[in-house]
């Protein structure tokens, strides 16, 4: 073609759509601003106004390769939202069972960017709720650790780490984002505390229901429903009950002064112990179904 | 006799409402321990106002403890060396460190408290050592959580423990060392925080426990102080100390952190310089400099030195080297195995390895001066 040819050439789209691929190719990071639109109060509330106890398992991010499989599988058995743990090495706030998860997700190599991108290739039919410890979210950044949940479906997060005092700026970065915060409630926070922690969070409230860490007890005692019935005395928010649910009778027991339960170390156990998903499933149907037959 | 009075004085500042030196500290607690930090940040405050409180701490700083602790002239060493090195001898104390100061403080809180139960986590062993003796002195049962790494290493020290009277639960997740310890000591609080005080070993964790600890501590600066001057008639040009949480170093640089003009220098472990090589984090209920991959899990610190294989600091150091009022510099293994021989043969004092971290960087930095 020489100097005094007309080319023609037909531009027949926009580039728009493929920025991300090509800013990916070229290693440049891109915080692109993703909003959750999906409300898991509207839902929780909804769902528990028809009568239904709540179920809400917890799944760590990378425990096993198929861990999405795994968090599909309990929504099939009966999940109402799943708790997406995204493991910290200093887990102090959880006990032996999720701290041996953490390790061996670590081992596996997840990472919190890992996770949520991982999470952002598949649709979930029920809500999720991130939960991880504030050192995270302060590496990767309040904004963006917020938008990525957002963009990786999640509608809520959980830092048990981070009280509400000094949970400013994550708190508006969550808000921005669509991001519920849910918080914690323990058996010994005051009625004054209590008060401020139901203004401050959303999603649910989440009760604790042993004065311990995460893990599974023989039994499950009578502080969380003493809790609860404060809680609901202050609130309308959906009351979880978590820490220490392991087996369909505690789930009943726990939902009698509750709106439903959370089940973590149980389900985790299984999967560290060389259970199969299928297994997890098990668990998790048979509990939906105590619930289901109990209320 | 020690007197109130003349160990009372300008100090280094108070954290604000939210317990944060500058940008580091505050109280990043889960909601079953956010009341037990309240109550214990409650009766710091209350016992520490009250004369008589801080004199019975005075009173058995003198009668159990044997403070004030000597100060040492270095005669040999300094000659060597070409300059002036003074030991305060806190390896002098009851038990044998300086932890057994903060120890006697928390546990006469515990006891106002209403405590009957002392939890403490330990590193090499020391702040154990002392937390079961302090709680066999008060008639109080203790648990120690130690590192099943540390365990091995210092195999002496839960000997101790035990003979004390207090049980030794070895933290066996994770690195098996002090940070495991740790959690392992929180955890345990979250379980039983209504009987417990959770005796924290230095000045680390949620607030008031870095402000607490650091206070229990600065007898160790004004006592220092007030030593060199009445022996040399003016300040020393420079205290130094080891570095992994920071309490020993805290201390000291109370006494003479409102005098600018002299030097405060903080050593850490090559291994685990949280200062020199670590960024801004919140573990442990604080916020303070920890050694970290890039997302943020943190990575165990590496030392000769159990009780300075910490990845972390106490925030208040985190706001000293921020605001450059105090230097943190590290030293390696080997430089602290050749300091320990140095102090042993030339001045007849086998110091702790802690310890030994401020000599190397004495003899090291004296060697530089020589040219």
């Amino acid at each position: 073609m020489g100097k005094d040819e007309v080319i023609l050439i037909n531009q027949s789209g926009r580039g728009d759509k493929d920025i991300f691929t090509v800013a990916a190719a070229l290693g440049i990071e891109i915080t692109d601003n993703h909003i959750n639109t999906r409300s898991l109060q509207a839902e929780l509330t909804a769902k528990r106004d028809s009568g239904r106890k709540l179920l809400l398992p917890y799944v760590t991010a990378g425990i096993v390769g198929n861990w999405m499989d795994c968090v599909e599988a309990v929504i099939e058995a009966g999940a109402d939202a799943v708790e997406i743990g995204i493991p910290f090495s200093d887990p102090a706030m959880d006990g032996p069972t999720i701290q041996q998860a953490s390790v061996q997700a670590l081992d596996n190599g997840i990472t919190p960017h890992g996770a949520l991108s991982e999470l952002r290739t598949r649709e979930f039919a029920v809500p999720l709720i991130a939960m991880t410890y504030f050192n995270l979210v302060f590496r990767y950044g309040n904004e963006r650790f917020a938008s990525d949940l957002a963009a990786a479906g999640c509608a809520a997060a959980i830092l048990p780490d981070l009280p509400f005092e000094l949970a400013g700026e994550w708190h508006e970065a969550a808000v921005a984002h669509g991001i519920e915060n849910v918080l914690l409630a323990a058996p010994v926070s005051s009625d004054e505390r209590l008060a401020q922690l139901v203004e401050r969070t959303s999603g649910f409230i989440y009760t604790v229901s042993t004065m311990g860490t995460t893990g599974e007890r023989a039994e499950l005692d009578n502080a969380a429903s003493v809790l609860s019935q404060r809680v609901k005395a202050i609130s309308d928010l959906p009351v979880i009950i978590g820490f220490g649910i392991s087996n369909p009778e505690h789930a009943v027991a726990a939902a009698r002064a509750s709106d439903g339960v959370i089940v973590a170390s149980a389900l985790m156990r299984t999967l560290l112990d060389g259970g199969s998903i299928d297994q997890v499933a098990s668990q998790v149907n048979a509990m939906r179904v105590a619930l289901d037959e109990a209320f | 006799m020690l007197e109130v009075s003349s160990v009372q004085r300008k100090k280094m500042t108070e954290p604000n409402a939210l317990g944060f030196f500058g940008e580091y500290g505050g109280r990043y607690v889960p909601e079953p321990l956010v009341g037990a930090c309240q109550e214990v940040e409650a009766a710091f405050r209350d016992a520490w106002s009250d004369t008589a409180f801080r004199q019975e701490f005075l009173d058995i700083l003198t009668n159990y403890v044997g403070r004030p602790s000597p100060l040492t002239d270095c005669v040999n060493l300094s000659e060597d060396l070409g300059l002036r090195l003074m030991l305060k001898r806190e390896d002098l104390n009851h038990t044998g460190s300086h932890k057994i100061n903060n120890v006697i403080g928390q546990a006469l809180l515990a006891k106002r408290m209403g405590k009957t139960h002392l939890i403490a986590e330990t590193g090499a062993g020391q702040h154990g050592v002392a937390t079961a003796t302090a709680a066999a002195l008060f008639g109080m049962t203790c648990t120690v959580y130690m590192g099943e790494v540390d365990i091995k290493r210092q195999e002496l020290n839960v000997y101790r423990m035990g003979l004390l009277g207090a049980t030794v639960i070895p933290a066996s997740s994770g690195s098996r060392t002090l940070k495991d310890a740790v959690n392992e000591a929180m955890r345990a609080w979250v379980t039983e925080v209504e009987h417990t005080y959770y005796c924290i070993g230095t000045v680390m964790g949620p607030h008031p426990y870095p402000w607490m600890v650091r206070s229990f501590h600065e007898i160790i600066g004004c006592e220092a102080q007030r030593q060199v001057v009445a022996r040399l008639g003016k300040m020393p040009d420079v205290a130094v100390a080891c570095v992994g949480g920071g309490s020993n170093a805290a201390g000291l640089f109370a006494g003479f952190v409102d005098h600018p003009e002299v030097r405060l220098v903080g050593v850490e472990p090559a291994g685990g310089a949280a200062v020199g090589r670590g960024v801004p984090a919140v573990v442990h209920g604080m916020k303070a400099h920890f050694l970290q991959d890039e997302v943020g899990q943190v990575v165990e610190a590496e030392s000769i030195s159990a009780g300075l294989d910490y990845p972390g600091v106490g925030p208040e150091h985190s706001n000293l080297a921020d605001m450059g009022r105090a230097e943190y510099y590290p030293v390696t293994d080997d430089m602290v195995v050749d300091a320990f021989q140095v102090l042993s043969k030339r001045e007849g004092i086998i110091p702790a390895l802690e310890s030994a971290h401020a000599i190397a960087w004495v003899i090291e930095n004296a060697d530089d001066g020589q040219g």
